[in-house]
């Protein structure tokens, strides 16, 4: 496989410093044939891990014991793989190769705050004392793990400026659904639970959000957008009413801006006597700046993972924190971490100035009879709690105003330098992310968003998120985050242009692009049509699945 | 700002590109009313003041030196190899595989924990995974509703009270009815969810019943007779089940399960006060676009290579919005990652290791409570590697056995007021002869 | 874009065709190319009665979903097998081997809301 396209210079030199697996000539065919599934690398009678034998002891009282009963024996067993613990490793190793991530390129995709996740987070989530602490633990053990959460609560208060935060959801999607069960919760205890029926959701709406007021049995009512990419706040006060439950709506919104007109919204709602809710996924912008529940906001689910600096895992773990107003505190989640005894305002001093809490401690609350109830076993992500909180130490308040100071410098800085390239549907002050649209380059080039998408891969980064807000043609939304140096938003810079460039001159070559990635672009239709989800042992790919065994 | 890479000239650079003066005027959209006034949040800290505050939490758990605490999260040995794997960053600093081109790596990692998943189910399909074994267990239950076109949830009560209240939540919003079929806790009694008891209870609105295999007690439930039940009166059978007890129990397409749901934690991935876990689900084809959750599947580049894409995206929220099977978006990849280097780590012989030794000290801990005198089991139903037994005076002693370092396992009448003076007791590969013989002495000094 | 000049369009981009009491149900070669490459037809059941503009089955590509919406009303007397397996007879053949339901007609005055060929063509130029 070829790696450096002569036609773009921009692909040579390696911006990423990632690894080569994309194919430097150096790297060696290893690196680039495709690995087999594990599988495939299987060989029966070959172990991994061993595990000790029984003692005679054990086994002598066991028998004393009923066995297990012949019905309910597995008859044929899984045929899981069977290989060494190298080939594991040299396995996993080389699928890692065929990824960029974070830590090897440079990653804007939009809307998902692609951050570097701090090594000493990760240090810290491996500490014996979290990773063996079992949630069912008498309180007494786990007066650690719940003042931790107790404290990442209060920062998350402060930081929002809400009267309450669960710490439960497991996601972003699933703080939008505690939240609609919230406020549904809220609206019955008035009256109005039969009533309000409907959820406000602009057009520039994430898809979580109107298949999470449906999961909670609402209807979604499109708002649209206004011709400077705010809501438009006449059809909204046009569409609420008494049968109105919920605004949800995402400040800064999916085109990376501020809802100027936030007050008004707010109170538009407010007055109709629906919930306010904030969509916290773009919270990166605006630490210190906003606080969604001092400006009137009931609730907002935080992303852990795109403002707190989590690992996104390939797509998860994620944590969807969320905060709410006083008059939603009632039905938040059950449990809460509370303080059993001790002053919270000391416990807080001393927490923030190193010293010990020794005197405090910590428990859960279950005694709250209007919450909603569960949405997650147990407490919550708390690997990803205690990431988030060592997080917001290391950086403290004034730290995280500066992170919100430097992602919105970088997006407005690459607005600004790619302006001459792309069309700018909404050419404003941004915010953490810039939107452009590709439709000039469709019109002039016949070359569309996802073509150029490829090009950027051959140049050895991520390309920014394609095809979002749904309501910009052909968009490219673009997150540079605060982590990124000038010289990579310069480099960046360069790549769009040499894009441009290409799909001007040269627009045939980018609808073959990508051609130095481990594979080229894939037959999505075919996948889908004739699904295959699974291996199949021994077995040549059938059309619609295998049967069970 | 702990990790920002920009200078003072930098920032100089860009402002004076963008052509404003300071980063305030960044920020001028925001309406002056609602603009921040302030916080009152703690001062920065280097790495080394921050290890010494994130030890000092730690230092505040305190970890039992022996424990028999299962019920629901399960302490086993996770294989060096396991942390690893998902320790690197290409896997754990990479997001959703939005461009499959540079994301083979974890795309087809997805598609062999699939197949894993396939595998030790016996289903024809799986997930890439849910936030948990109790919101998988929602999902599968609201899944079944759209199936069945019908809006009654039947489960047994001894399925998991944490399974049961998230199920609860999850079926409130769409207003789905919630039926419990009472399990059997009587003393002497099997501590099985009785077939018949099902039959009766059931009527022809339920979309699904669902069962746990092993229960919340430990005790082995009749999943064949369970199904039938279910199947009798047309509602899906869903079978929630706990995945390292698969290398020895009857998978759930062996007895007719039509949707499985498991929380995935026993597969290397630790306890860490509850979280993160990672889901599973499985169930047959025909019923796939109806599945909640990312699905990866195989397909080929136009050179003819193999490669992996995200698929039948159109069941998915970013696509049918309102409409969507669910609203689940990011999901739980890095710990089906763990699950998948676990699997392949001990393979199936481990496995049936892992099985096994759990099952051995589980019944050694039972006779030897009972040849103590101590404690005798409380159910006569089977079970493999968590029993509960009749332990007199129970609550002072597990309070006590705590300040020894020692956790006598889960106290059942908290979720169960049936069942005071039940301890559950939890063994797995871990559990040596001498915890066995730790905790036996120190519930005899407590008698 | 032509359009076969026997067949009755409407504004949602399904087509019909006439003969005797059965109408034949599809979606026009316009509609297949905005959605791209289809890949699942969701099918009404044999015996389903369909109103006229109402939703009775839904068609999936791979980044879109849209509905289907009946151009006429009747009963549901077959569907089209092949589709379970080659969705893409959408994309290829619309108006052949791509036809997606036959029902039995209950007003035949309904088709005079629908279009012919030519002001189909003009709605979609």
């Amino acid at each position: 496989m070829s790696i450096v396209d002569e036609r773009h210079p921009a692909a040579a030199g390696d911006p990423s410093g990632r690894g080569s697996a994309f194919a430097s000539p150096s790297a060696g065919a290893e690196l680039t044939i495709v690995e087999p599934t594990i599988f495939e690398r299987s060989r029966a009678g070959r172990r991994g891990v061993r595990f000790p034998q029984p003692s005679a002891a054990a086994r002598a009282a066991a028998d004393d014991e009923p066995g297990l009963p012949e019905a309910a024996r597995r008859r044929v067993a899984p045929r899981l793989p069977e290989v060494s613990e190298l080939e594991l490793l040299r396995h996993f190793n080389r699928l890692s190769h065929l990824n960029i991530a974070i830590e090897t390129a440079f990653y804007p995709l939009g809307s998902c705050t692609m951050k570097y996740n701090p090594k000493v987070n990760e240090w810290a989530a491996r500490l014996p004392g979290f990773t063996d602490s079992h949630p069912l633990d008498p309180e007494v053990l786990a007066q650690g793990s719940l003042e931790l959460q107790w404290l990442l609560a209060a920062l998350l208060r402060e930081i929002s400026g809400f009267a309450a935060v669960s710490l439960q959801p497991a996601a972003g999607a699933h703080g939008e659904l505690t939240g609609m069960l919230m406020t549904r919760a809220f609206h019955r205890s008035n009256g109005e639970g039969g009533q309000r029926t409907k959820v406000l959701v602009p057009d520039s709406s994430h898809g979580t959000n109107p298949a999470t007021a449906t999961m909670v049995g609402y209807t979604t009512v499109t708002i649209p957008s206004n011709e400077r990419g705010g809501i438009d706040l006449g059809a909204l006060r046009t569409a609420l009413g008494p049968d109105t439950a919920a605004l949800m709506i995402t400040n800064p919104s999916t085109l990376g801006i501020f809802e100027d007109q936030i007050d008004q919204v707010v109170a538009a709602v407010r007055d109709a006597g629906a919930i306010a809710y904030m969509d916290g996924a773009n919270l990166n912008a605006i630490l210190g700046r906003f606080l969604p529940g001092a400006a009137g906001f009931d609730v907002m689910h935080f992303n852990l993972h795109k403002t707190f600096s989590t690992p996104h895992g390939g797509g998860g773990p994620g944590a969807g924190q969320v905060g709410v107003s006083a008059r939603l505190e009632p039905f938040l989640p059950r449990p809460l971490p509370v303080l059993r005894r001790g002053d919270a305002a000391e416990v807080l001093r001393n927490a923030w100035n190193g010293r010990a809490t020794d005197g405090a401690t910590f428990g859960l609350d279950w005694d709250r009879p209007r919450s909603i109830g569960k949405v997650r076993s147990m407490f919550g992500n708390f690997g990803m709690h205690l990431r988030a909180y060592a997080y917001i130490r290391a950086n403290g308040g004034d730290g995280l105003r500066g992170v919100s100071n430097d992602a919105v410098l970088a997006a407005n800085y690459l607005r600004v330098r790619l302006a001459d390239a792309f069309d700018l549907p909404f050419d404003r002050i941004c915010k953490h992310e810039v939107v452009f649209s590709g439709r000039r380059q469709k019109r002039q080039n016949g070359v569309t968003t996802l073509d150029m998408a490829k090009g950027i891969l051959d140049r050895g980064i991520h390309p920014p998120t394609i095809y979002f807000p749904l309501i910009v043609d052909e968009a490219l939304m673009i997150e540079p985050t605060e982590t990124e140096s000038l010289e990579t938003l310069d480099r960046f810079v360069e790549i769009m242009h040499d894009v441009a460039r290409q799909a001007a001159e040269d627009p045939a070559s980018l609808r073959a692009a990508p051609t130095t990635t481990p594979v080229g672009r894939l037959d999505e239709a075919g996948a889908a049509r004739r699904p295959d989800l699974r291996h199949r042992f021994g077995v040549a790919p059938v059309p619609g699945g295998t049967p069970a065994d | 700002m702990a990790y920002t890479p920009h200078t003072d000239p930098d920032r100089a650079a860009m402002l004076a590109a963008i052509g404003v003066a300071d980063v305030d005027a960044l920020f001028e959209d925001i309406p002056a009313a609602v603009r921040a006034a302030g916080w009152e949040m703690p001062a920065p800290l280097t790495e080394q003041e921050l290890r010494a505050e994130l030890s000092r939490l730690a230092g505040r758990n305190r970890i039992p030196d022996v424990t028999f605490l299962g019920y629901g999260a399960y302490r086993h040995l996770v294989p060096s190899v396991v942390g690893e794997v998902i320790g690197r960053a290409e896997f754990s600093t990479a997001y959703t595989p939005y461009q499959p081109e540079v994301s083979q790596g974890t795309l087809q990692s997805i598609y062999e924990f699939q197949s894993l998943i396939c595998e030790l189910t016996g289903m024809e399909v799986a997930t890439a995974s849910h936030y948990d074994g109790a919101t998988a267990t929602a999902e599968a239950a609201l899944m079944a509703c759209r199936l069945t076109r019908r809006d009654v949830v039947a489960v047994s009560t001894a399925a998991h009270p944490e399974v049961r209240r998230v199920l609860a939540t999850y079926c409130s919003g769409p207003g789905i009815e919630v039926v419990e079929v009472p399990a059997e806790l009587a003393a002497g009694a099997s501590g099985q969810t009785d077939p018949s008891r099902v039959a009766e209870l059931l009527g022809d609105q339920v979309a699904c019943f669902v069962a746990q295999q092993p229960n919340a007690f430990g005790v082995l439930e009749p999943m064949r007779e369970l199904g039938e039940a279910a199947h009798a009166v047309g509602a899906q059978f869903v079978a929630v089940v706990e995945p390292t007890s698969l290398a020895v129990l009857e998978s759930p397409a062996g007895y007719d399960a039509d949707i499985v749901a498991a929380e995935g934690q026993p597969l290397g991935i630790p306890i860490a006060f509850g979280g993160p876990w990672v889901g599973l689900m499985a169930a047959s084809m025909s019923a796939v676009r109806q599945m909640p959750g990312r699905l990866v599947g195989a397909t080929r580049d136009g050179a003819g290579r193999r490669g992996y894409v995200l698929t039948l995206q159109a069941r998915e929220q970013h696509i049918r919005r309102e409409r969507a099977a669910s609203n689940i978006c990011t999901n739980q990849a890095l710990c089906a990652l763990a699950a998948t280097a676990y699997l392949t780590a001990v393979g199936p012989e481990g496995l049936r290791e892992v099985a096994e030794l759990g099952a051995t000290q589980a019944r050694h801990a039972a006779a030897a409570l009972r040849s103590a005198g101590l404690a005798e089991r409380r159910f006569s139903g089977p079970y493999l590697a968590e029993v509960a037994m009749t332990l007199p005076d129970a609550g002072r002693r597990h309070a006590s056995l705590t300040e020894r370092g020692i956790v006598a396992g889960a106290l059942l009448e908290r979720d169960y007021p049936e069942l005071a003076d039940t301890i559950l007791l939890a063994a797995t590969e871990l559990t040596t002869d001498h915890d066995i013989a730790r905790l036996v002495g120190a519930l005899g000094d407590v008698a | 874009m032509s359009h076969p000049g026997d067949l009755r369009y409407s504004k949602e981009h399904e087509w019909v065709r006439i003969d005797g009491s059965i109408a034949t149900i599809g979606i026009t070669s316009f509609a297949a190319d905005e959605l791209g490459d289809i890949v699942f037809v969701e099918l009404p059941e044999v015996g389903a009665t369909l109103s006229q503009f109402g939703s009775f089955g839904v068609v999936e590509s791979v980044k879109a979903v849209s509905d289907l919406y009946a151009p006429v009303s009747g009963s549901v007397t077959e569907v089209n097998p092949a589709l379970a397996d080659q969705p893409e007879l959408l994309n290829s053949d619309a108006y052949g081997d791509g036809w997606i339901a036959r029902v039995e007609l209950s007003d035949t005055a309904e088709l005079d809301a629908l279009m012919d060929a030519d002001a189909y063509a003009e709605l979609t130029a």
